[in-house]
């Protein structure tokens, strides 16, 4: 992907470059003062707009980036460059945060394109799960009412589970690659079936977060 | 030109210390070619005891003295401040049962402690033990400090971190970065020159308890997880002993000594001299004589130990949350670290090697490497230290309350900071002016059980209908894990005011006045200061003149000579108490010219005396 020149000039010294992206001018090539940041992750970290990313190279550059950005860098420079290095610090760790775990990658990416991935999306029970989550919850209503009878159940539920959300990320790996190769095209309509896949997971991790809480206090 | 150069070079070349302001003990430690290394008091010590006295007079005792006053006079005196930093009565209400403090009424956001007919808050307490700290490195390295890095529990809230900054300010520190205990402490031990590789830190102090789990990688210390309890610390296990001791005493005695705070305060030291013990021996005694009485205990190891397991226990549930968090088994961590006074105790040690399964390192004293750590950081931010990087989390999850008293989580714990989240907010009724955004700090879905951070109002909103107005909002934490807000009107663009109304705690505007008042303090003592350096130089040149008047030289001057010293003697005399420390020296420099004669003469004399005394020998 090549991205039109765009015009920079720097804030402190006041002179002008032409560079491909915004991302590319972090520091002021003539006066290598710091500069307002971008607030897209991937321009941020120099990476196209991809649902597949080298997590090693992401680390990388993560690391680099924050020795050069961090506030402990600034802390005797002028206000304005403490106040950009602030500003992009937070964008990098936001950005790592996000960018290294697949499906919030997704869900930026899906976000950025305009889709709605609200919350609320998570609390209708997909068709093809009803009757599993509604053994599920009936095992768990048993376990409650204080039946331990049914920690076995409960326990093989939780396999199920397990194995559903691996062959999700199994899927969304492979949705991730079309994506990634796919023209511009069509890939509204992967981006479509991907949130899909996404929202059925949803559903399946908070189930899981819930049997899991419930395991937990047991323990305790 | 040069001139400003000159100046601005001494600016930026400026010494940036580490603080440890902890709850039992304080400390100072600067960074130098050498390496950090901590400032000793002028009587030798690394520590300085956190405790505080008010004199009758209304200055301030801190250290080692203010140990011996917490015997002498407890009702004036203030120890472990650091557990009421950032918190309100309802907090600790329950410790306040086993600590003498009398808390003053309003002390619901802020606690107010009643000492020596004062009414002090936390940070102010603490900004003495800053301001002492402050003076003893400024007397060691002859120079003005006034840039700090301070240290605090990495599981301190909002609220308490700010506290501490706080109190900086009362000190007149600038505050330049406030660490995380666990971390510094990884800094000082320098691990990262050995390999990269994975620790775990456990710093168990006076108060508070801290896990925090790091990678370490070509320099780069990133905090992966950590928690803690701040309310968890040697005291804790002081107040145990102590309970025993109490209970010992009255039934023996047949007397309840727990009002007395001279009798409960001299029983402390004695516990805690032989839980210290108790680290080192199989058994030691608890001695206690009071207005004639004597009570004795042998306490075995054994007995210490079932007293504390349940202490020690509370501190493993959050090691295994951080593990859990980082996503890492006990296995996968390639060192421990201990940090505190408490991790000295055996049974720590055991329990700490049991979990992780590794031997801790203690190489390091483990009451100064946390100050230490304060110093790398200080150079790290000074631009002396070029090659290591501290990423730190927040401890705790940030939150707004949404319908129903839920808390919608914006930031989530142990988030690499700086951390921003933003939010949309609009309007619910036609023409509405304002929108209040309550934020609150912990991982509870309601708000209830959550700890309130503070209230903003966004206010004059421009009058829209109802659902149209758009603005965005942005939270986001510091390096130092401390929040700032910001909002934005979507419409215009333009930058929407927002008020702070932080839920515990002091509003700028009151340390602003606290900085004030403890100026003017600071330029009376600099004053008295002054006049008393004045005063000793007064003495030594009356002295020297009493014994010229003596000598063959002052029989030598005129009598107009003798008359002008007479008066420019009483003059001194007489501005040597009354007058400022520049009418003394004036009244000096006069007796000083008048008298220069004689001086000469006295020099001569002397000069002589030595010329003969050669010639006899």
């Amino acid at each position: 992907m090549s991205f039109p020149l765009i015009e920079h000039t720097c804030w402190r010294c006041g002179q002008s470059s032409e560079q491909e992206s915004e991302a590319a001018s972090l520091f002021c090539k003539f006066c290598n003062s710091l500069q307002r940041p971008v607030v897209d992750y991937f321009e941020f970290f120099g990476f196209d707009k991809s649902l597949t990313i080298d997590s090693a190279e992401l680390q990388r550059r993560y690391y680099l980036l924050s020795r050069q950005l961090h506030p402990d860098r600034y802390t005797r420079a002028t206000e304005t460059e403490r106040n950009f290095s602030l500003e992009a610090t937070s964008i990098l760790n936001d950005g790592y945060r996000v960018l290294r775990d697949p499906v919030q990658r997704a869900e930026y990416i899906l976000k950025e394109s305009g889709f709605d991935i609200g919350e609320q999306r998570s609390k209708d029970v997909p068709p093809e799960l009803l009757e599993e989550v509604f053994d599920l919850n009936v095992a768990l209503d048993v376990l409650r009412s204080g039946d331990a009878g049914a920690l076995t159940e409960l326990e093989a539920s939780r396999e199920r589970f397990v194995e559903m959300q691996n062959e999700i990320d199994a899927d969304l790996e492979l949705k991730f690659r079309q994506y990634d190769a796919a023209p511009e095209p069509e890939r509204h309509e992967l981006l479509t079936s991907i949130r899909s896949v996404l929202n059925r997971r949803r559903y399946i991790r908070n189930l899981l977060q819930e049997v899991n809480k419930e395991f937990a206090t047991r323990e305790a | 030109m040069s001139t400003f150069q000159i100046d601005f070079s001494a600016v930026a070349k400026k010494r940036i210390v580490g603080i440890d302001l902890g709850t039992t003990n304080s400390l100072i430690a600067f960074m130098d070619l050498t390496g950090p290394e901590v400032i000793p008091t002028p009587e030798g010590s690394a520590l300085v005891p956190s405790v505080v006295s008010v004199a009758d007079d209304g200055n301030y005792v801190v250290g080692d003295k203010a140990q011996q006053l917490l015997i002498d006079r407890p009702e004036r005196t203030v120890y472990s401040v650091k557990r009421l930093m950032g918190r309100g009565i309802e907090d600790v209400r329950d410790e306040l049962r086993l600590f003498p403090f009398r808390v003053a009424d309003g002390s619901e956001n802020v606690i107010r402690l009643e000492l020596g007919g004062k009414l002090l808050t936390p940070p102010e307490i603490s900004a003495q033990v800053l301001k002492q700290l402050k003076s003893q490195a400024e007397a060691y390295l002859s120079e003005e400090v006034s840039q700090a890095v301070i240290t605090v529990p990495a599981y301190f809230n909002d609220a308490q971190r700010q506290a501490t900054k706080d109190a900086g300010r009362i000190a007149g520190l600038e505050v330049l970065r406030l660490v995380n205990e666990p971390t510094a402490a990884a800094l000082a031990y320098g691990l990262d020159k050995r390999k990269d590789g994975v620790v775990a830190v456990y710093d168990f102090g006076g108060g508070t308890f801290d896990i925090s789990i790091l990678r370490l990688k070509e320099g780069i210390f990133e905090v992966l997880s950590t928690n803690g309890d701040t309310h968890l610390g040697g005291d804790d296990i002081d107040n145990k002993l102590l309970a025993i001791a109490l209970e010992d005493v009255e039934s023996e005695w047949g007397e309840d000594v727990s009002h007395s705070g001279e009798a409960v305060q001299t029983l402390r030291r004695t516990v805690i001299n032989a839980k210290e013990k108790l680290s080192f021996v199989p058994s030691a005694a608890i001695e206690f004589s009071w207005r004639g009485k004597v009570y004795q205990r042998e306490i075995p190891r054994e007995l210490f130990e079932s007293l504390i397991k349940d202490i020690v226990e509370r501190t493993l549930l959050p090691c295994r949350h951080a593990m859990l968090d980082a996503g890492l088994k006990a296995e996968q961590i390639d060192e421990v670290v201990l940090v505190g006074g408490s991790t000295r105790i055996p049974l720590v040690r055991q329990a700490v090697e049991a979990l992780f399964k590794a031997k801790p390192h203690t190489e390091l004293n483990p009451d100064e490497v946390v100050a230490l750590g304060a110093a790398v950081q200080a150079a790290i931010l000074s631009g002396d230290v070029t090659d290591k990087l501290l990423l730190d989390v927040t401890p705790l999850s940030l939150g707004i309350e949404t319908m129903g008293g839920v808390v919608s989580k914006l930031i989530h714990r142990n988030s690499t900071i700086p951390a921003s989240a933003t939010e949309v907010f609009t309007t619910s009724v036609d023409g509405q002016r304002n929108v209040l955004i309550h934020v609150v700090q912990g991982e509870r879905e309601l708000v209830r059980d959550c700890r309130s951070l503070a209230r903003f109002d966004l206010k004059d909103l421009q009058p829209v209908p109802a659902g149209m107005a758009r603005v965005e909002v942005r939270f986001l934490i510091d390096a130092n894990g401390i929040l700032n807000v910001s909002a934005r009107d979507m419409r215009s663009g333009k930058e929407q005011s927002v008020e702070v109304k932080p839920s515990y705690g002091l509003t700028d505007g009151q340390v602003e006045a606290m900085i004030t008042e403890s100026f003017e303090r600071a330029e009376e003592d600099f004053a008295a200061r002054q006049t008393r350096e004045a005063q000793v130089e007064a003495d030594t040149m009356l002295l020297a003149l009493d014994k010229a008047q003596a000598s063959d030289a002052w029989h030598a001057l005129s009598d107009v000579e003798r008359g002008a010293i007479g008066t420019a003697r009483t003059n001194l005399l007489t501005v040597y108490h009354t007058g400022t420390h520049l009418q003394i020296r004036e009244a000096i420099e006069k007796l000083d010219g008048v008298s220069r004669r004689l001086a000469e003469n006295m020099m001569n004399t002397a000069v002589r005396a030595a010329l003969k005394g050669s010639i006899i020998d």
